[in-house]
Parts: C-alpha cells; structure tokens; sequence
C-alpha cells in the first residue's frame, strides 16, 4: 500500500508552521498553569473559607413569589386584589429531629400534628433546602407565638408573601376561578418557568390568563448560619408583579343577577349584543375563591368535589341543557328564511298532534287555535312548532341552529367549555349509527330531545339576534396593562354571520317583543318600566319525555323542569343581551326565570351609568370606555327614560 | 493489506494510556456524582458510561486498522453525511432538558454534534493539506468557515452554545496551525469587533440580558451565577486532600447543575482536593502535549493537521470547563472530554484518539 499518491512530499511542514505548533505546546502550558493556579487559589488559599460555606449548604436561594395582577371590573372596582400573608416556611434539612419541631409547631399554631407531617412529607420535585409552605396565613398570635418560640423550631421561619384576595367572596367565582400550588404533573408536562411550589391558576380567568397574570418571581442569595436562619442578603433579585385585567363584567350587574338567582341552582349570562362583552356570568351554586387562596383543606376540597351539585363548575359555560321553547327562535329563523312559511302561514292547535302512535301534545291542554308564526312564538304554542318542524325537517333546524351559534363552543377564553348538541340525521348516523325517526323531529322542533346548549350559548343566541346576525366570540376581558405600563385592548372578535334576511330578523324581533310586551305572551314578567324587552321564554324537561319521567326513580327535585328566559333590549338598539336557566324550577321560564332576568334588566336601566367609579378608576384610563357608555345611554330613545 | 511489523514497533502507547487513564477516572466521578447513599442495586449512569468505554476502545482500535490517509479522499463525504445527521436533529431529535440534541438509533441515542466535530477536523485537515505551504489568504479561509458555519448554525439553534464555542475554536486553532495568515485572522477579529456594536443595539432586551448574564453569571445571581458560586464552593471545599471518594457534600445534596456532565469536575475536585485536581490536569496537559508532539512528527501536511484538530478538541474542551467550573470563564454547557457522562463524546473522542495513534504509527511508512 506504500506509495498512493502523497500531495506533500513526507515531513515538509514549513518551519513557520513548526514554530505555531511549538507556539501552541507553549500557550497549552501556560493555560494549565493558569487553571492550576486558580485551583490552589480556591482550594488552598481559600478553602477553609469555601468549606464552611459547603457545611449545611449556608448559601441559598430564597424565593420571592411575585404578586399576581390585580383584576377590576368595567368600572374599575378591584375584583381580585392581593394581600400581605404570613406564611410559615419549613426546611426540613436544618431540623436535627423533624417530628419534635413539627409536634411544637402544631402546638402553636394549634394545627393537627398529622396535618403538618402530611403537608411536610407530600411528595413533591422540591430540591433540598428548599423551604416547603407548612401553612399560608398564620394570625397574628400565630405570628407573635412563632417569633418568641424562634429558637426551639429549627428550620422554621415565617415568609410574608402575597396573598390572592377576592373581595366579594363568591361573586362571579366562576369567571375569577382560583389559584392553587403547582402539581408535579402540571409542572412535568412542561409549563416553562414553572417551580415548585409556586401559584399557579387551576380555573376560571386566573387559569385562561394565568402568563398575564404571573409575574416572575424573584429570589435572594443568602447566607445562613447552622441553624438555618439567615445571617445576609449577598444578592437580590426583585420580583415583578403580573399585568393587570380590567374586564368587561358589571359588579354591580354581577350582584344583580347573583342575587336575582338567589339560592336556585341555575345560570345566567348577560352580554353586549354589539361586541360580545360579558357583562354578567352567574353559576350557582357557587364557591368562595378565597378558601383556594389560603391553601384548600383536604376536606373542604373533598366536600366541594363529592357535591352532587357540583358547585366547582361553571354550569354558564359547561352546563348542557335541552333548550326547551327557547329553542323555537331558532326553528321559527329557519322556516321564514327556508319560506317554510310565511308570516301568514296559519296552523290550528288543538293540543296536540298525533304522529306515528304517539300523540304530541301542546303545553297548553285546550290548543291555542289559529296560530301564526308571531302568536306561535308569543304564546310558545308546541303543536305551530311541530308542524313547521316537519316541514324544515331535521338538517333544516340544525343549519339554523348552528347559523345562531349553537352546537359548537362559542370559543370563550374559558376551560372545558361545552359546545350543546344540535342532531341531524348524520350526527344520529355516527352516534348511534341508527337513521332519524320523523318523531324525533318533532321533539328537536321544541327543543327537547338530543338537543342541549349552555346558558352561554343560548345569550350569544339572542345577542346574535339582536345585533342582527353577527356572531362575537364572548370574552370578558377589556384590557391588559402589562407590568411595564403598556396596554393591550382586547378587540371584538367576529366568528360568523348568520346571513339572515333583514325581514326575517324584524319578524323574529318583532315576535320577541311581543312575548315580552303583550298580555298574551308568555314572558310579560320580565317587563321593565320604559324599556322595550324581547324574550322568549322555555320550559325544558329534564327526563326525556312522557312516560319515563314515572318510571325513573329520580328524586322528586331532581325531576322538575329546567326553567328558561332569553332577551334581549332595548329592542330599537340593543346594548344587553341574557341567557337564564333555573334548574328544577317547577315551574316554567315565564313564571321562574323571566321574574330573575327582569332583576337584572331594570337594574342596567334604571341605575344612572352604572355604579359611581371608585378612585381606582381614574388610575386605571377608562376614559372612553365611561364614555362610551354614557353615550349609548343617550342616544336612547327618551321614551325609555321615563325618570 | 498484508499487516506490517513495523506497526507493532511503532506502536502508540502513551497516548491511549493516558486517554483511558482520564476515563477510568471519570467513569469512577460519574459512579459518585449519580450516587444515591442507601440505594441498592447498580449504578446505571456508571455501567452505561463503562459500556461506552469499551464502544470507544474498540472505535479506537477499528481507526487504527486503516491508514489514516484514506481519509484524504473522502474527508468531504463525511462531513456530509454529519452535516445531513445533525440537521435531521430538529426534525427526528429527541428533546431532553429544553434542547433537542439526540437521534435515536435502535437502543441508543446518538448526538451527531459530537461526530459532527471529528467530521470538521478531518474536511478543515483534507483542505489545507491540499492547499500549499503557508501564509494563506482569504481565499483559503472563506471554505473553512462556511465548513463550520453551517453544522454551527444547526447546533446553535438546539440549542448548544457549548459545542458551538468548541467548534469555533477548534476552527480557529486550525486556521492558525494550517498556515493562514495571522494578518488575515487579525482583519477577521476586526470586523466582528466593529460589527458586534452595530448589532447590539438591534437586539431584544432578554437578547441582551441573556449575553450579558453569559458573560457575567454575576447579573443573574439566582440562576447562571449561583451554580457557578455552588461549583466554587464544592471546588474550595475540597481542599488540600478532598472529603473522599463519594463523601462530596454538595454533590450528595444536589446542589450542582448537571453534576455528572458540564460540572463533573466540581464533584472531582471536592472528593480530591488540590492533589487530585492537579493530577487530573496533569493527565489533561500530557494528552494534549503528546498530540502536539505527534502532530509536529507527522509524515505529511494531513497527518499533522488531523492530529492538531484532534488534540485543539481535547485542549479547548476541557480549558473551557475547567475554567467555567472554577469560575473563570462564563458557563457553557460543554462537557469535560473523557469525563463526562456522555456516550457520543466518549466514542468520538477515543476515535479521535485513534486517529492520532494512525497518525503517530505511520510516520515511517511511505
């Protein structure tokens, strides 16, 4: 193999190149000697100093967790706040005997024993010297009895830090949701920047806008004695608040609707027709948020899980109900735009209609007579509904439906949010790969049957309505100031038009009003002095229909009818728009939820602009969204002015 | 091929001793810096690392089987194929602690970029020996750096800025040995000197943050800097005579970052102390003058060049972490070679070993 060709003839490497390479050995040298040097500097001349230091780890990081943004409503009222806490702080490392100190400390702060050793032993990615959180917000003669007693609990030290603060308790918990400490699976599955032991939003707005709200904590470097207790601060990072929300929702609304709804389970959602901002979201029963904030006991979390009422979910955007005779807007949008009918078209209700060998009845035992589709829509009459079911058939009332934005969810920045049920005969295909039945039909036609939609969806419904076909995604937030002061506005989001005639929309209208505002229709309870409402009103059934509801072996409460109530006003330009469920009312939507939601729409109109806006307002610039306000206000017909 | 004698007579044993000295050593470092006291059972880290050791003895021996000059002809096939592997990183790699460094291959996973080193080493050595003499200008230096810039673009974005470094330098110390002009270098560092200020101000903040907290660990004194306070500290601690092989405290606590690859050494030094460290780096300094002293005998321009790269990645790779881990460079995430837990590095590194022994056994063959 000798001789392949060699380019270069065998040893000729140029005498400069030589001297590099003799330069080379020479800069290795010396740079080793330069390490070496740096090792006798630190482990000689300094290392008793730096062995001290390695014995019980005497520099550490203390972490300072940063306050969360704060959260006002559309007035500026503060909605979730923060406030100093006493938390007591344990490092397990610098405790000699650990049970002793945590059987003083349970003494003291006159917490179980076991209570102290499960919260110090729960198994956690902590790395070590990492003070573990024993119990957030220690009283005061807490505070006073820990402070004196220092010395006989090594390893114990009290850390003030914020707290999450809900001023109004369970008011809108849903929608504010709650913080809780981060799990090992929620810091495994990679939420960057994320420790543990750190707060983290488990639900509601405190989830959705959690990287707003955060802010970053920050930490110190220091140096500790034997004991653990800190002798220095070497260094010192500051921590930096999370941004602030100012959302769309009402307080004062809110306290309304929450009130109007009182100790019913049930929902309601009212927003602006114009731009899709929630002005209220009600779920009941509810939770106070502030339990969460201070570290949520085994038992109170077990009690709010097992509730058969499940009081952790927001029903206003995870409740699917059958929509019951508010579904029949939808039905009656469909026909007219179909030209299924006409406003013309007449049916005669004679309480019911027989259809294979079942007899369909009308809520009304003796018929409602001659029926159009406006007095049908009035006065909720089943058997118009029925009839005009048919004749659209199945697909027809689901393309309607979803056109008015039920079927899907609605896209709120909101966990789990449902998306209800709108069937057609592909649907029943996959589901229960079965064909439609003609009697299906006409349970859909009323709204019973497969069909369910969330209190959320059914108000965009008569948002949608109102504004004339144009469908928002709902969103609650306005506005975030960042920590720096720059300000983002959340713009109104446009997810779809229905593409609805402009005379189908006047006669849906016109129908809406006239539940409201007639004598004969089913919904005058939600009347308001000087203001022109629409509604419609919707009893659902909660067991399927007829006969089942005997033979089940439901309680007798958990058998009654949904109640329902949409609307919207004022009917000329409306600004406000409601979605209401009471569960297991009784009774049905005109009687029930029409009286809550008529609450809610006299309080928007007949308050001056709203609560007047505390000093916090003026901080945070709301300048034009007040102002946008007032002007709504004015440019309202004076006739709904009566004051 | 009939085998030659003279092979036998020539045999390189100082180098591959020393290599497997400094192993040996690291694997015994990684056994106690992935000790759990109390733990039953095998050392998983420790038995990887020795099954890695025996890949790499054998890869060493398999170099040695063919004359290192073959090389010559298909220096820019390899550096293809490498190339090729390491952009397949981002689209088949697998992502462990936030950078995406590995492809899997059957039961093991291999880091291209670590191949990807040697690969730069042996295309810069066929370049420059087929270039003449000496006092290159631009021309011959334009190809060495879109050599490198393109693999080093790749590994960046990993992200692994330690390998980046290393490359570069590796690229630099061959620019300087393979004969280009010092004056032409000198223009080089010019212009990055005055393009850097120009580009400065166009960076983000966080940008900028991250290159001064780079270069100062001190600006982030609850991250970068202090893992290196901690690496200091178990370093001093050590003392004259070291707390004894698995008695490290700060290494039992888990106080350092990535304690059995980038900051090994911390956990060496505090079981070792002084003595142990300075032995260590005595090992580091004889390796590294053996291959330069195997480069200057070389027979031919290629040979010596190949040597020179092999031994500028050994040199600049443990330079560069014993200095980030005593505090006098900033912290690279770069493994100390040999060492470290790491199998890729520990192949390609014996590899290259062998490359010089090929090296250092054919200088009378002609």
């Amino acid at each position: 193999m000798a001789s392949r060709h060699v380019h270069v003839a065998p040893r000729e490497v140029p005498a400069e190149l030589q001297l590099r390479t003799a330069t080379a050995l020479a800069v290795a040298f010396v740079v080793f000697a330069l390490i070496g040097a740096r090792l006798w500097y630190l482990q000689v001349a300094r290392g008793p100093e730096m062995r001290s230091l390695s014995e019980n780890n005497r520099i550490r990081i203390v972490r300072v967790p940063a306050a969360r943004g704060v959260v006002y409503d559309r007035h500026g009222e503060i909605l979730i706040d923060n406030r100093p806490s006493f938390d007591v702080v344990f490092v397990p490392e610098d405790a000699r005997d650990r049970r002793h100190v945590l059987r003083k400390l349970a003494g003291f702060l006159g917490e179980e024993e076991p209570r102290l050793h499960q919260t110090a032993h729960a198994p956690s990615k902590r790395p070590p010297y990492q003070g573990i959180v024993l119990r957030r917000d220690v009283d005061w003669d807490g505070v006073v009895a820990l402070e004196t007693h220092q010395l006989d609990l090594p390893g114990v030290s009290l850390q003030v830090g914020p707290r999450r603060y809900y001023p109004f308790g369970p008011l809108a918990a849903h929608l504010l949701g709650y913080v809780g400490e981060i799990s090992i699976s929620e810091l495994a599955d990679g939420t960057n920047g994320y420790r543990p032991g750190d707060l983290l939003g488990k639900a509601g707005l405190e989830k959705a806008w959690d990287a707003e709200l955060r802010g970053e904590a920050g930490g110190q470097q220091v140096e500790v004695d034997a004991l653990g207790r800190r002798v220095r601060v070497l260094e010192e990072e500051h921590d930096k608040p999370g941004g602030t929300l100012t959302l769309t929702l009402d307080r004062d609304l809110q306290e309304t609707a929450e009130r109007a709804l009182g100790e019913a389970d049930g929902a309601l959602v009212a927003l602006d027709p114009r731009n899709g901002e929630i002005l209220a979201m009600v779920s009941h029963p509810a939770y106070d948020p502030n339990v969460f904030a201070r570290g949520v006991r085994r038992e109170e979390w077990r009690a709010l899980v097992q509730d058969r009422k499940r009081p952790l979910n927001n029903r206003a955007v995870q409740g699917q109900f059958p929509p019951g005779s508010t579904f029949k807007v939808a039905v009656a949008t469909g026909a007219l735009e179909e030209g299924v009918v006409t406003p013309f078209t007449s049916v005669s209700c004679s309480g019911g209609i027989p259809y294979g060998n079942h007899f369909f009845r009308c809520w009304r035992k003796g018929g409602h007579g001659t029926m159009n589709i406006h007095s049908a829509v009035v006065q909720s009459c089943d058997v118009f509904f029925y009839q005009i079911g048919q004749r659209l058939g199945v697909d027809g009332i689901a393309e309607y439906a979803r056109r008015l934005g039920l079927g899907l969810p609605t896209g709120i920045a909101l966990e789990h949010e449902k998306g209800g049920t709108i069937p057609d005969t592909r649907w029943k295909r996959r589901r229960f790969n079965q064909p439609w039945f003609g009697g299906e039909t006409l349970s859909v036609a009323i709204g019973q049957g497969y069909v369910t939609a969330t209190p959320l969806q059914m108000a965009n419904l008569a948002a949608t309505l109102a504004n004339g076909g144009t469908r928002y995604r709902p969103r609650y937030v306005k506005r975030v100031e960042a920590p720096d002061g720059s300000l983002r506005e959340i713009e109104p989001d446009v997810v779809g038009e229905a593409h609805l005639k402009k005379s189908t929309i006047a006669q849906i209208q016109s129908a809406m009003r006239d539940v409201v505002m007639t004598d004969s229709g089913t919904g005058k309870k939600a009347r308001v002095a000087g203001v022109t409402i629409a509604g419609k009103t919707g009893t659902s059934q909660v067991v399927a229909m007829g006969e089942d509801r005997k033979r089940s072996n439901l309680g007798a409460e958990a058998t009654r009818d949904h109640a329902w109530f949409i609307a919207f006003a004022p009917v000329e330009a409306p600004e406000i728009a409601i979605g209401c469920i009471v569960e297991h009312a009784g009774a049905g939507g005109g009687a029930v939820a029409a009286p809550v939601v008529q609450q809610v729409l006299e309080r928007y109109f007949t308050r001056d602009q709203g609560p007047a806006p505390p000093p916090a307002a003026q901080e945070v610039k709301v300048a034009a969204p007040v102002g946008s306000d007032r002007e709504a206000h004015a440019v309202r017909p004076t006739a709904h002015h009566p004051l | 091929m009939r085998f030659d004698r003279r092979l036998i007579t020539h045999f390189e044993w100082l180098l591959p001793l020393l290599a497997l000295a400094v192993s040996g050593i690291g694997a015994m470092t990684v056994y106690s810096a992935t000790y759990t006291p109390g733990a039953e059972g095998p050392a998983p880290f420790a038995l990887r690392q020795l099954t890695w050791l025996a890949a790499g003895c054998a890869a060493m021996l398999a170099v040695l089987a063919f004359d290192y000059r073959r090389l010559e002809h298909s220096g820019f096939l390899i550096y293809a194929l490498l190339l090729a592997a390491v952009l397949a990183v981002p689209v088949l790699g697998r992502v462990v602690s936030g950078s995406r460094r590995w492809l899997a291959l059957g039961p093991v996973s291999i880091q291209p970029s670590e191949f990807m080193k040697l690969g730069l080493v042996i295309v810069l050595a066929q370049h420059f020996a087929a270039t003449p003499g000496v006092r290159l200008g631009p021309r011959e230096a334009v190809l060495p750096l879109v050599l490198t810039a393109l693999p080093a673009a790749a590994i960046l974005a990993q992200p692994d800025l330690g390998t980046v470094a290393v490359i570069g330098l590796v690229m630099l110390t061959m620019l300087v040995l393979g004969g280009v002009r010092l004056r032409w270098l000198g223009t080089l560092a010019a212009i990055v000197a005055v393009l850097a200020p120009l580009i400065w101000p166009h960076l983000k903040p966080y940008q900028q943050r991250r290159v001064l907290t780079f270069v100062n660990p001190d600006l982030d004194p609850l991250g970068a800097g202090y893992h290196v306070i901690q690496s200091k500290i178990a370093v001093g601690s050590g003392l004259v005579w070291g707390k004894g092989f698995l008695h490290g405290t700060q290494n039992q606590l888990n106080f350092l970052p990535e304690q059995h690859t980038d900051f090994i050494f911390s956990v060496f030094a505090e079981e070792w102390g002084f003595v142990g460290a300075l032995v260590l780096l005595a090992l580091y300094l004889a390796l590294v003058l053996r291959g330069l002293v195997i480069a200057s005998r070389a027979r031919d321009r290629f040979g010596v060049l190949l040597a020179l790269g092999v031994t500028a990645i050994v040199f600049w790779q443990a330079v560069v972490n014993l200095g980030m881990t005593t505090g006098l460079l900033p912290v690279v995430g770069i493994t100390l070679p040999f060492f470290s837990y790491g199998g890729s590095s520990l192949l390609c590194l014996l590899a290259g070993i062998g490359l010089v022994m090929n090296v250092s056994m054919r200088r009378y063959f002609f």
